[in-house]
């Protein structure tokens, strides 16, 4: 359990000086956050229609999206890619530490410590000049922070699904393309999922990608009310155990898999 | 000149069959591609279904702004790999390889890779175009389909300009400037949706510094025949799309004098 | 008419200098510091049609930004010079086609392709006639031992037979002027002949000037008449190999085994510069003390199981030259 920990705080302080790169994802986010309030401004202004969310909330709901960007855009985990390509991923295996909760552990890190840099300062900038209003209640802020956590889990599960996916190499390569732009789509960033059409609720609310953006928000802006908090929160911290369950069973399926043909 | 053409058509010939190679990499990501980028369409679909017209603007109209840029995009995102791919080059050193050759080194790093995977946003692109085509009620005369067809090929002329700016910065710094990369997809991103839209600031960036104005929303107006909402001569809308070649041969001078830099002051 | 005159050279470079500790790298975030490199600092040489000329130097001495400079790719500050009549940084294009370089770290074939189509792609490039192109590739892949590697992509070649490859590649153009940067390096040791058995030929053959950077002293031995030594910029020696050795020092070896391996070795004439068990290896001067008194006196002490004499090994010579260049 230590050395999992040892693992972590090294990751975290070793992607906290990643700051340049912080700084320079911030201007793009910038921008593309005020594209997209501009478009759904227009929109809001086209039709006086009653819609399931209201401009104020979107416009929270935006900015919430591109202070949490990074939970939801995957990257594979480059130094393992490099392991595998090589083959020398062979090596860890043989390790005395559980293979599956050493990548889990590492993809946990890989989601806080840059997470927090491109927060904080995104939650100063559009909180006080760019519209992001304050959380709905003291109710709504504790569960978007319980939500937000679970979200940190339920996209290291992702993340780590889509390394261990990577063992195989062709499947990896096209998993790793689609997955992520699926995910990013399908869990809000685009579109808030409310504002889908009615007969697609069902599914978005089924499927796990809402747990890691539209979830935290909508317990943020006061959208899905505190009475419905417990639900939803138990929707992120299901389909967590479940693809955890999921990659772990993979996983050992691609040890075996490496462990016959040689490596 | 036939001779460069023929070069660069045995580099293109040579990067499609590397690309080939991989087959079954290929079509999956090809199809990722087209699958993702119609899922943006029906995020669009979706949201017009709800508000029914984006100020006044009807779906097919937008449709049209979207199918457009997005294949101007798609086909310089495929051409232009050599310069996406450049600042690798300069750092691995294999810039100096190219100009040991005698030939242009303008040419060499065109012609150096061609991306075939991007023929599914290319695709989809082209499937929204006609849909907007059929769905509007506008006359296509063979006058019209010219200019969209040359519209096109402005807005990929943009696009590749912006490429190889891109690449060029790559001269002066190693670290690649983001600003470039959020121009370029924040303005494919932008030009989907008519710029009346948008806030006074963003419109005027997007005419005057990256003419992305000039290769879509003008000759876009042009071929709805409206009037620009916000007081352009109609003329104007007609000779837009010149602003993308000017844009682009302005690039590749820009370029030059990058590789005069580069050998100026080594590496 | 001389394949290359080189006047005054020189060739500065700005560097960005980095401050140690994380306050240094906020400084240097906001006020550069440059330190100027003297890459060149004035060479001149000239090489006649024909030579096979060694150019070795310490590591940042100055022997890429040469070749750099008269192959077109780099413009210096300030001298001047004229390869094959050219302005090499003026006249890239012309100058270019009539040269060839090889690096022997980086490789000028396309990585995914056949061996074969790069020929075919640079044939294209260089504009070479076909019928020139079919009888140049003839010759090579028979000389180099390339026919089956031709349809092997050149990611799958090792390096040795990359090396054969590039050697090909550069010269399908009838260059008449080559350019070789490190080309042994890292290679095995049955490469490594080929490679200078190829280039011997190259040059006494068909008389194509060559140009060597290296560091490995064998290849400028088995190679080079000639040898230009480069350190800071400047050009330290400029001649036959000879007369290399000679300008440094007088000074010739003379190695013992001995017999018994804890026994002290002294001469007033000779010194021992080093000890292995027992092999004692002794300097002397030849024009003070003559070998044949130096071997009588030493084996008359000491019984040996074997001897010889040799020239020092060229890297001491060069090392000395450096030496004395500093002081």
């Amino acid at each position: 359990m230590i050395a999992y920990w040892a693992i972590l705080s090294a990751r975290f302080r070793a992607l906290l000086q990643y700051r340049v790169a912080a700084a320079a994802g911030f201007g793009t986010q910038l921008f593309w956050g005020l594209i997209r309030v501009m478009i759904f401004g227009a929109f809001y202004q086209s039709s006086n229609v009653a819609q399931p969310m209201s401009y104020e909330d979107v416009v929270s709901y935006v900015w919430l999206g591109q202070a949490m960007i990074l939970l939801v855009l995957f990257r594979p985990d480059v130094e393992v890619q490099a392991m595998i390509r090589s083959g020398t991923v062979a090596y860890e295996m043989l390790r005395p530490l559980d293979v599956y909760s050493v990548w889990f552990t590492r993809a946990v890190a890989m989601r806080t410590a840059p997470v927090l840099l491109r927060a904080v300062p995104m939650f100063i900038v559009a909180g006080l000049l760019l519209g992001l209003k304050a959380p709905a209640s003291p109710q709504a802020a504790c569960l978007w922070a319980l939500s937000t956590a679970t979200a940190v889990l339920l996209s290291a599960a992702i993340g780590t699904l889509m390394t261990v996916s990577m063992l195989w190499t062709i499947a990896g390569d096209g998993i790793g393309r689609l997955v992520p732009a699926a995910t990013f789509i399908l869990s809000g960033m685009i579109i808030p999922l409310p504002l889908f059409p009615d007969w697609a609720q069902p599914v978005l609310n089924f499927l796990p990608f809402r747990g890691l953006a539209d979830v935290p928000f909508r317990l943020y802006t006061g959208h899905i009310p505190p009475t419905e908090g417990v639900a939803a929160l138990a929707h992120q911290l299901a389909w967590t155990v479940a693809l955890i369950a999921l990659g772990r069973w993979l996983l050992a399926r691609g040890t075996r898999r490496m462990v016959v043909q040689g490596g | 000149m036939l001779d460069s053409i023929r070069v660069y058509g045995r580099y293109v010939s040579i990067s499609m069959r590397s690309q080939m190679q991989y087959k079954a990499s290929f079509l999956m990501m090809a199809t990722g591609q087209l699958l993702i980028t119609a899922i943006e369409f029906l995020g669009l679909w979706a949201l017009f279904a709800r508000f029914g017209n984006l100020r006044g603007w009807t779906l097919p109209e937008v449709a049209l702004f979207y199918g457009m840029i997005n294949v101007a995009f798609a086909v310089a995102d495929a051409v232009a790999r050599g310069f996406d791919t450049f600042p690798a080059m300069v750092k691995s050193g294999e810039f100096d390889r190219l100009l040991l050759r005698p030939r242009s080194t303008t040419l060499q790093v065109a012609a150096r890779e061609l991306q075939l995977m991007r023929v599914g946003r290319l695709a989809q692109g082209l499937v929204v175009l006609l849909w907007a085509a059929t769905a509007l009620d506008v006359t296509w005369t063979p006058q019209k389909v010219l200019f969209a067809v040359a519209t096109m090929l402005a807005g990929t002329c943009m696009f590749y300009g912006l490429f190889v700016l891109q690449a060029t910065l790559a001269f002066w710094t190693i670290e690649s400037l983001e600003i470039m990369a959020t121009v370029t997809y924040g303005g494919v991103e932008t030009a989907q949706y008519p710029l009346v839209i948008y806030q006074r600031w963003f419109r005027r960036f997007f005419t005057f510094v990256v003419p992305l104005a000039c290769v879509n929303y003008f000759p876009v107006l042009a071929i709805l025949d409206r009037p620009d909402p916000l007081g352009a001569p109609v003329a104007l809308q007609w000779i837009a799309p010149a602003g993308g070649f000017v844009f682009l041969f302005l690039s590749l001078q820009v370029w030059k004098i990058g590789v005069r830099h580069y050998r100026s002051t080594g590496s | 008419m001389p394949h290359v005159v080189a006047e005054n050279l020189v060739k500065t470079f700005r560097i960005a200098e980095r401050r140690p500790g994380i306050w240094g790298a906020f400084r240097g975030l906001v006020h550069r510091r440059y330190r100027t490199v003297r890459a060149l600092d004035g060479v001149s040489f000239s090489v006649e049609p024909g030579e096979l000329i060694g150019y070795i130097g310490p590591n940042g001495a100055g022997k890429s930004t040469t070749v750099k400079v008269l192959s077109g790719i780099l413009v210096p500050d300030g001298g001047s010079c004229r390869v094959l009549g050219y302005v090499p940084w003026r006249q890239r294009i012309e100058t270019v086609r009539r040269i060839g370089v090889v690096f022997g770290q980086r490789t000028q074939l396309w990585w995914d392709l056949p061996v074969v189509e790069s020929f075919q792609l640079l044939r294209d490039i260089y504009r070479v006639p076909r019928g020139q192109h079919r009888q140049s590739l003839d010759e090579l892949i028979e000389l180099l031992d390339l026919a089956p590697l031709l349809d092997v992509p050149v990611r799958q070649l090792s390096l040795g037979q990359r090396m054969r490859c590039d050697l090909a590649a550069s010269l399908l153009h009838a260059p008449e002027l080559l350019f070789l940067d490190e080309p042994t390096i890292g290679l095995d040791a049955v490469s490594k002949l080929a490679v200078r058995d190829f280039i011997r030929r190259l040059n006494r053959e068909r008389g194509v000037t060559v140009i060597l950077t290296t560091h490995d002293m064998d290849d400028i031995e088995e190679l080079c008449s000639r040898v230009m030594v480069i350190a800071e910029g400047r050009i330290l020696s400029d001649g036959p190999l000879e007369s290399l050795r000679a300008q440094v020092t007088r000074e010739r070896w003379l190695i013992v085994d001995l017999v018994d391996a804890d026994a002290q070795v002294a001469d007033p004439d000779a010194e021992v510069i080093r000890r292995d068990g027992e092999r004692v290896c002794l300097r002397f001067d030849p024009s003070r003390t003559r070998p044949a008194e130096l071997i009588a006196r030493v084996t008359a002490n000491h019984p040996i199981r074997d001897l010889f004499v040799q020239d020092p090994p060229i890297e001491q010579v060069i090392a000395r030259l450096y030496e004395e260049r500093q002081s």
